[in-house]
């Protein structure tokens, strides 16, 4: 890396072998305010003490349903949105430790890709604009004729017409819109890409499009990805490895076809048997486990394990103890519960 | 057909629905001549991407289209009787008690200023004429049959203190109080996460099972499909373009269409890595469609006649029926399409 400036961690230069990213305890709350004077009365325990990290290259998936923390914790590690507490290490740098200037330059290593095409895209610039923004930011071009020619290129790497440069988001379908979002987000030529849900809000039809676009992509750049998602199919699909959480937790982190295959968390096997596959001889006779209730409210979680409100295999235990990720340890196959599935 | 004064085919038929919807760029014909039917105890899908024609089908027939929207020709046949010809108390006693709907969203089905139990019960009140106190006694009863934990507690709320699986159960109780025989379901688990999504199929499973009610299913999940629907049809730009049995067309799909959908999604079950095949181009823009069969500039089985003629839905194997030159013409398309230059 041809960064000057001497590094403000203890910790020594990082290399390759490392992980790229590394996340410790960390923790973002929301406070609730209420009341004329708009005190804070309690707080939304959104991610509340995740360990993670991610090696360069991979996809690390990060599963759960809508509440779980996902896409606070994916927004808090590139200081979207200012976590509470915690390390974030990209690089063998603390992310939440860096200001002004450093921090711009890091930002130039991560990127964001956003769900919804249609929100994250300013209507008023043109698609051309709005993949140079960064480069302008950034002072990536010296030029307008540099610029110019940039902006061409990264159309062109997602599959764009570059002569659409000038046209407004508007006169762009979902599946375009989103190749918008990622040209602007490869425009400063990151090595860590946040793809929050990228697929989500998009026609099956044109899933399948993105998705091999992020994986070409990944290949071409060498890309690693933190994948937010809901959906496993496309988790499993696209991920090395998957972290499933839940009400602000890991609760189970393993390879892919590992996750799959032996699920050790309830609620992962819950997850998965929850999901249809798309063949009426699988679909007509797999065994469902139905979890009953909702989800509990993440300003107040249970005590102990916060699954086992709803869990099938939760015993006394469970409301005591709050079970750490290491409770199951099957090599690389970690998971947060003192009853696992067999 | 044991029964003396039954002289209906089907509980429910729609034959020949052409809707339109006039605009600035000319008319749309967002349904383009579609016949289904649906008998009780039976769950038809409808599967299809935004724009396919799969809502407004099913708002057609419950004629809740906005105009300028409008039924332009077809018969909706509700045992036997024309729905496309009632006129609107007629159609809205129907909807109260025969036939009923339930969406995607039930935030915004529900009035957000009265309690859910009241709402659930006013179909009891209006159609059945029961008093207020007896209509919410019968809606604490439908929510504990629908599985909502705490009913009186429930039926005493406002919908916005409900989470999203809860009202969607509300929705779905709402719909059930007048035991109708036909329950269209729009996209009713899209919304919804995907434990909350496997409670609802299953709630609706156990509804079509224990009363009889024939269930149509729109849905843009064929994983949804593959578990809930005895029978499918598949629908692009207006029209049906393959129908048949779930298992069949799963198993030897007949358009294109449905083959590449298939391909397209990547599967919880499949260790794959490989890119899934995508197709290419986008759905069609219904004020300008293209010429012959609507999927060809997105087919990769497309022949010459497909660029000019538009084909027909016919049989194509012993019970499906497909709206393909290809096939139609003896074609299998398990073997692939063929390779381009």
């Amino acid at each position: 890396m041809a960064e000057a400036p001497a590094r403000p961690q203890l910790r020594s230069v990082w290399t390759a072998a490392e992980p790229i990213l590394e996340v410790r305890g960390l923790t973002t709350w929301f406070p609730v305010r209420q009341g004329v004077l708009q005190r804070a009365v309690a707080h939304v325990h959104a991610v509340d003490g995740v360990d993670l990290s991610v090696r360069q290259g991979e996809t690390l998936g990060l599963v759960g349903e809508s509440g779980c923390g996902k896409t606070t914790l994916g927004r808090s590690i590139l200081r979207l949105v200012e976590p509470t507490a915690g390390e974030v290490f990209f690089k063998g740098r603390d992310l939440l430790k860096l200001s002004g200037s450093e921090l711009r330059r890091m930002r130039r290593e991560v990127a964001i890709v956003f769900q919804d095409p249609y929100a994250s895209l300013d209507p008023r610039q043109t698609v051309g604009e709005i993949v140079a923004e960064p480069l302008d930011i950034h002072g990536l071009a010296a030029n307008r004729k540099q610029r110019h020619q940039r902006v061409q290129e990264l159309l062109r790497v997602v599959g764009l017409n570059p002569g659409m440069a000038g046209r407004y988001p508007h006169e762009f379908s979902g599946g375009q819109r989103q190749r918008v979002g990622i040209a602007r987000a490869l425009a400063v030529d990151p090595t860590f890409i946040v793809c929050d849900e990228p697929v989500s809000a998009l026609d099956v039809s044109i899933q399948a499009q993105i998705i091999n676009l992020l994986q070409r992509l990944q290949k071409e750049f060498n890309l690693t990805y933190l994948f937010v998602a809901h959906d496993l199919s496309v988790v499993r699909h696209l991920c090395d490895r998957i972290a499933v959480m839940y009400l602000g937790r890991i609760v189970e982190i393993a390879g892919s076809n590992e996750l799959h295959r032996r699920p050790k968390h309830p609620y992962t096997a819950s997850l998965l048997s929850a999901i249809p596959i798309p063949d009426p001889k699988i679909e007509r006779h797999r065994q469902r486990i139905i979890l009953t209730g909702d989800v509990p409210s993440p300003v107040n979680p249970p005590s102990g394990c916060r699954f086992r409100t709803r869990c099938f295999k939760a015993q006394e235990k469970c409301a005591q103890e709050d079970p750490p990720l290491d409770t199951v340890q099957l090599g690389d196959h970690r998971a947060a519960c003192f009853f696992p599935v067999e | 057909m044991t029964e003396s004064d039954r002289t209906y085919d089907h509980l429910l038929e729609v034959r020949d629905l052409h809707t339109e919807f006039p605009t600035r760029g000319g008319r749309v014909h967002a349904v383009d001549g579609v016949s289904f039917h649906v008998d009780p105890g039976e769950t038809l899908g409808i599967v299809g991407e935004s724009g396919s024609g799969k809502s407004v089908t099913v708002l057609s027939v419950m004629r809740l289209l906005q105009p300028p929207g409008r039924i332009a020709s077809g018969h909706v046949l509700y045992r036997g009787r024309d729905l496309a010809s009632l006129d609107n108390a007629e159609m809205e006693e129907i909807r109260g008690a025969d036939i009923a709907m339930i969406f995607q969203d039930p935030m915004t089905s529900f009035n957000p200023v009265f309690r859910s139990g009241w709402q659930v019960g006013e179909p009891l009140r209006i159609h059945r004429g029961l008093h207020p106190k007896e209509a919410l006694k019968e809606a604490v009863g439908m929510f504990v049959k629908v599985g909502i934990p705490e009913p009186e507690k429930r039926a005493v709320q406002y919908p916005h203190e409900m989470s999203g699986g809860m009202r969607q159960r509300a929705m779905i109780a709402m719909g059930l109080t007048t035991a109708p025989s036909v329950l269209i379901a729009d996209e009713p688990t899209t919304a919804l996460d995907v434990t909350i999504q496997a409670q609802i199929l299953e709630l609706l499973q156990q509804v079509s099972r224990e009363f009889g009610t024939a269930t149509i299913l729109i849905t843009h999940n064929l994983g949804v499909v593959a578990g809930m629907c005895q029978r499918m049809m598949v629908m692009y730009a207006g029209r049906v373009v393959e129908e048949g049995p779930t298992d069949e067309v799963f198993a030897h799909p007949t358009h294109p269409y449905t083959w590449s959908l298939l391909r397209s999604m990547p599967r919880l079950d499949s260790d794959s890595t490989e890119p899934l095949l995508a197709i290419q181009g986008l759905p069609p823009d219904l004020t300008a469609l293209p010429s012959g069969c609507a999927f060809h500039p997105r087919c990769p089985f497309r022949e010459e006649r497909c660029v000019q003629e538009t084909p027909a839905l016919l049989p194509v194997r012993e019970r499906q029926r497909a709206a393909c030159w290809v096939t139609q013409s003896g074609r299998d398309l398990t073997a692939g399409p063929p390779p381009r230059g």
